[in-house]
């Protein structure tokens, strides 16, 4: 039951082959049995999800049944789920019941999907290993020796594990791509803006987009399809409809022109890896497709551009975190000052504190110029590369991650290794286009990814032309043993 | 030494919209604490600001009326800083791109001097919560029903001369938010208030002297002492050799002094930097144009009509025009009586020393322009005298709606009878006979003396012309 694809639940529900509450139960159940060894699930909503689910066999019986409805999902801790603990994979919002649920939640709500519960994640979504969670490390389905990637690592883990059929991640810097790659599945981060941030706790707020990773294509197509759409709440969102994702899915791919930026593929890009990626490239070929070499040209530039622009705006947007009116607070404070310090002193991780310092002093006066501003035109620049890259090329393909999954610990005493992680994700997210990750093949037993970086709005477009790559392979059906 | 006071204002207005700038909540003043926050006036986690257009439209309209430049695109922008009552632990403000950009502002000094005063800018912001340390117990209370209330904040330059300029400012720029109905101008409540920027400097010298800021004033009072106060602090310091150090400080009413808050060392770095959930405003030729259209006529043009159409003086135009409510009602009264000067006095004088003494708005004036109108009529056409029709104003004050009903039940009606008058003044000469004596030997002067005797013999009620003139005629007889 949990290797069927969500077109094939969907049939088994609506003919009665199985209910909602017992599919529900059975990744419930697999919950139970494997996620100890996983670490992905912070919080089982078991009740709501059970609930959830019975009324979902009320409407699939009387005839008012969706596509998605009965099948359930997992969120990521970081959506603000109503009555629910929302902590963030931190310390600091480990007493957060939050009071309304945020747009991506409602939306999968209605559409009819029982939330099985919240799958954990690095701390406020800093972190490409899930290594920087207060709840502890998420282990890699594939290898438990190995990190799932991150941040979105917990939503990875479960659905590359099966304990839930798909879930929802956020992206702020290759957050859903890179551990999409890790795990062996298909990730997609869409364009800014094509998804509300209502409710989604703020890390970079110029950057952050919520997706999603479930095993296919078309899987993602069905469920991005419902969490997409304009806002009146997010003043960032767009307004601009939502096309069916699934109907553009088996569009034929002869004449796609796919660009390969030659510094995708440079010497930082581990052999096996690139190897993983070159098959694939061929597989578009045998489908009609013609590959053009192309120039990013300042692709060097994405990493250090990010890590002053991401956290300026962390530094920010993690100062409502003070003690004052929810989360953790210190005991017995002096003072004020004493209150600040120590309640943000004792609830913040390591990861976060040095992102805060570090846009604290990009934005301090004297240094605004120098950084952020300079930050600033570095995206434009990037932004202007992929303008012209697309003016030649449909689609911009590389790889996810330049490597494959590392052993838990391996770079967390190193963080500029740990931030080259995303050397391919990051300048997706400086532009805001829509990127994804497919699975591509296997490097000594582990998942490798292939990049597709789409231009604004062609979401619909690269899930189609993944959806055709996935008619050809089965890559994205390999599931690790342990959990099959 | 001679010195010269230089002052720039940074003026709150809090915008009348019915809700906060950025959330739904209500901006309504009074409720109990915390009952109009939301959960983004509370800042929780994943909340997100929405602009309000409304406040935009207010300092759009505000712009247009300060003749500034508006310029086509304005950014928001963080300003970082940690106090329990910010909950966001940063303002959404407006740092290097404001909403409105370089306009001015005239003022008419107490010599009848005009003054144009430039205006740097004017930008939108949210207001913080309120902390309260009363009542806890050593612990501090926090009410986020003001945080998110949207505030304009209006930039002059550094070109106030006096305490008293400042003031008229102040003055002139409370009237034109009102007159905009941007503001209700309530500064007890904090809805109009300012910090000022005080410096001094030698007669003569180009160079600004070191500036003090003072916060948070919010009476026309408070401002004029705690300006002359924080002066006279300076020139006394930098005369005893001392230096005058760029601080904050606080106006405490009770003791009539400015006092330090913190010094420049202790200024915060507000890291500005635009704030990436808001896009930036866009202000279409189409909007302003439409807001232009809503437009009222201004206090200065007001003046101007005045002076044109009622004959008034520059002071008295003036006056009329520079709260809204009262020029419209003195206009109903002026033009329903006809007498434009009568109804000028009758409004800054009778009916101002009223609402004064009862400290209310006129809005709440229980002697409608109607009324009035039918009282100054009264007058006119010698009904009344000027003097009976103060009592019969006074009866009108206090709940009675009906002029002439008040003149018949009184029996105020004027004396116009000259024999009767006639009858009466004979009596006060034949019981004053020593002061007649004096007056037909030189003693003009007594001429008032028989006025009044007349008049308090008719309870008021004689006409005054006929008493002055039938008095000559037998005195001089």
């Amino acid at each position: 039951m949990h290797n069927k694809s969500l077109a094939e639940l969907s049939a088994s529900l609506q003919s009665g082959e199985i209910s909602s509450v017992e599919l529900t139960q059975h990744f419930l159940e697999r919950i139970k049995r494997h996620d100890s060894a996983l670490n992905s699930f912070v919080t089982v909503t078991e009740e709501q999800a059970l609930s959830a689910a019975r009324q979902a066999d009320q409407l699939i019986a009387t005839g008012q049944a969706g596509q998605l409805t009965g099948i359930p999902i997992a969120q990521k801790d970081i959506f603000c789920t109503e009555g629910i603990r929302t902590a963030c994979g931190s310390k600091m919002l480990d007493n957060f019941i939050s009071p309304y649920s945020a747009t991506v939640v409602e939306k999968l709500d209605t559409a009819g999907m029982p939330l099985l519960g919240k799958l954990n994640m690095d701390e406020f979504a800093m972190g490409s290993s899930n290594e920087t969670s207060f709840y502890g490390p998420v282990k890699n389905p594939w290898d438990l020796e190995r990190v799932p990637g991150g941040s979105s690592g917990g939503s990875a883990a479960a659905v590359a594990a099966r304990l839930a059929p798909i879930a929802t991640g956020t992206d702020t810097g290759g957050s859903i791509r890179q551990p999409a790659s890790l795990c062996g599945l298909t990730g997609i981060k869409p364009t800014y803006g094509r998804v509300s941030r209502w409710g989604m706790i703020a890390f970079a707020s110029s950057l952050d987009q919520a997706g999603v990773l479930g095993h296919s294509a078309a899987d993602c197509a069905l469920v991005l399809g419902a969490m997409a759409g304009f806002d009146a709440k997010d003043s960032t969102s767009i307004d601009r409809e939502t096309p069916d994702y699934s109907a553009s899915l088996s569009t034929p791919l002869e004449g796609l022109k796919i660009g390969l930026p030659k510094e995708y593929f440079d010497e930082g890009l581990d052999s096996g890896v690139g190897k993983v990626v070159d098959t694939a490239i061929e597989r578009y070929r045998t489908l009609g497709a013609e590959v053009i070499e192309i120039s990013l040209p300042n692709t060097h530039l994405a990493v250090p551009a990010y890590y002053v622009i991401a956290p300026a705006e962390c530094s920010s947007n993690l100062s409502r975190f003070d003690g004052v009116r929810y989360g953790y607070r210190c005991k017995d404070p002096k003072d004020l000052t004493d209150m600040y310090e120590r309640s943000r002193g004792e609830a913040f991780g390591a990861e976060v504190k040095n992102r805060i310092m570090i846009g604290t002093y990009a934005l301090s006066a004297g240094y605004y110029d120098a950084y952020y501003l300079k930050a600033q035109k570095v995206r434009r620049l990037i932004s202007d590369d992929f303008k012209r890259a697309f003016e030649q090329v449909d689609v911009i393909m590389g790889p996810t991650s330049p490597v494959t999954a590392f052993k838990i610990g391996e770079k967390a005493d190193d963080p500029i290794s740990m931030y080259l992680s995303d050397i391919y994700t990051i300048a997706v997210n400086l532009a805001g286009l829509p990127g994804m990750s497919i699975p591509a093949g296997l490097v000594e037993g582990l998942p490798a990814g292939l990049q597709l970086i789409g231009n604004a709005f062609e979401e619909g477009k690269l899930l189609n032309i993944a959806h055709q790559f996935q008619q050809v392979t089965d890559w994205h059906l390999q599931s690790p043993a342990a959990f099959a | 030494m001679a010195w010269e006071t230089v002052i720039g204002l940074e003026i709150h207005a809090q915008l009348a919209t019915r809700s906060k700038i950025f959330s739904g909540a209500s901006t309504a003043y009074g409720a109990a604490p915390n009952t109009q926050a939301c959960a983004v006036d509370l800042a929780l986690p994943g909340v997100l600001p929405v602009l309000n257009r409304e406040a935009v439209r207010m300092a759009v309209k505000f712009g247009l009326a300060l003749d500034a430049d508006i310029p086509q695109r304005s950014v928001f922008a963080r300003k970082n800083y940690f106090y329990p009552d910010l909950p966001q632990g940063y303002q959404i403000s407006q740092f290097d791109q404001p909403i409105v950009a370089r306009g001015h502002l005239d003022i008419t000094l107490e010599n009848g001097e005009t003054r144009q005063i430039g205006v740097t800018r004017a930008h939108l912001e949210q207001d913080a919560g309120k902390s309260l340390h009363e009542d806890f117990h050593g612990l501090t209370g926090i009410d986020l029903n003001r945080a998110g209330t949207p505030l304009l904040e209006i930039v002059s330059e550094p070109e106030l001369r006096s305490a008293k300029e400042a003031v008229a400012y102040m003055k002139k720029m409370h009237a034109l938010v009102q007159y905009l109905e941007i503001c209700d101008g309530n500064m007890a409540e904090g809805s109009f208030r300012c910090d000022a920027n005080v410096s001094v400097r030698p007669v003569g010298q180009v160079e600004f002297g070191t500036r003090a800021e003072i916060k948070n004033l919010n009476s026309f009072r408070f401002i004029e002492r705690a300006i002359n106060y924080e002066v006279e602090r300076q020139i006394d310091l930098i005369e005893a050799g001392g230096e005058v150090v760029q601080e904050t400080r606080l106006y405490d009413p009770d003791k009539g002094e400015t006092r330090s808050m913190r010094s420049k060392e202790e200024a915060n770095d507000y890291r500005y930097f635009p704030c990436p959930d808001l896009l930036p405003v866009e202000i279409s030729t189409a909007l302003l144009d439409e807001v232009r259209q809503t437009l009222p006529e201004l206090p200065d043009e007001k003046k101007q009509r005045f002076m044109a159409e009622f004959s008034l003086s520059e002071k008295d135009a003036t006056e009329l025009s520079a709260n809204r409510e009262i020029a419209e009602y003195f206009e109903v009264v002026a033009q329903g009586c006809g007498e434009a000067k009568m109804a000028a006095n009758w409004v800054m004088g009778e009916l101002s020393a009223h609402l004064n003494k009862a400290d209310i708005p006129i809005a709440e004036c229980p002697v409608s322009a109607k009324t009035l109108t039918v009282l100054i009529q009264r007058i006119t056409d010698k009904t009344i005298s000027g003097k009976i029709a103060k009592d019969v104003f006074v009866e009108l004050w206090s709940g009675e709606s009906d002029v002439d009903a008040i003149i018949d039940s009184k029996g105020l009606k004027q004396i116009t009878d000259s024999s009767a008058i006639e009858a009466m003044i004979a009596e006060v000469l034949e019981n004053n006979p020593s002061q007649v004596e004096q007056f037909r030997a030189g003693k003009e002067k007594l001429m008032g003396f028989f006025v009044g005797q007349v008049m308090k013999a008719s309870k008021g009620k004689a006409n005054p012309g006929q008493v002055n003139e039938i008095l000559r005629r037998l005195l001089n007889s």
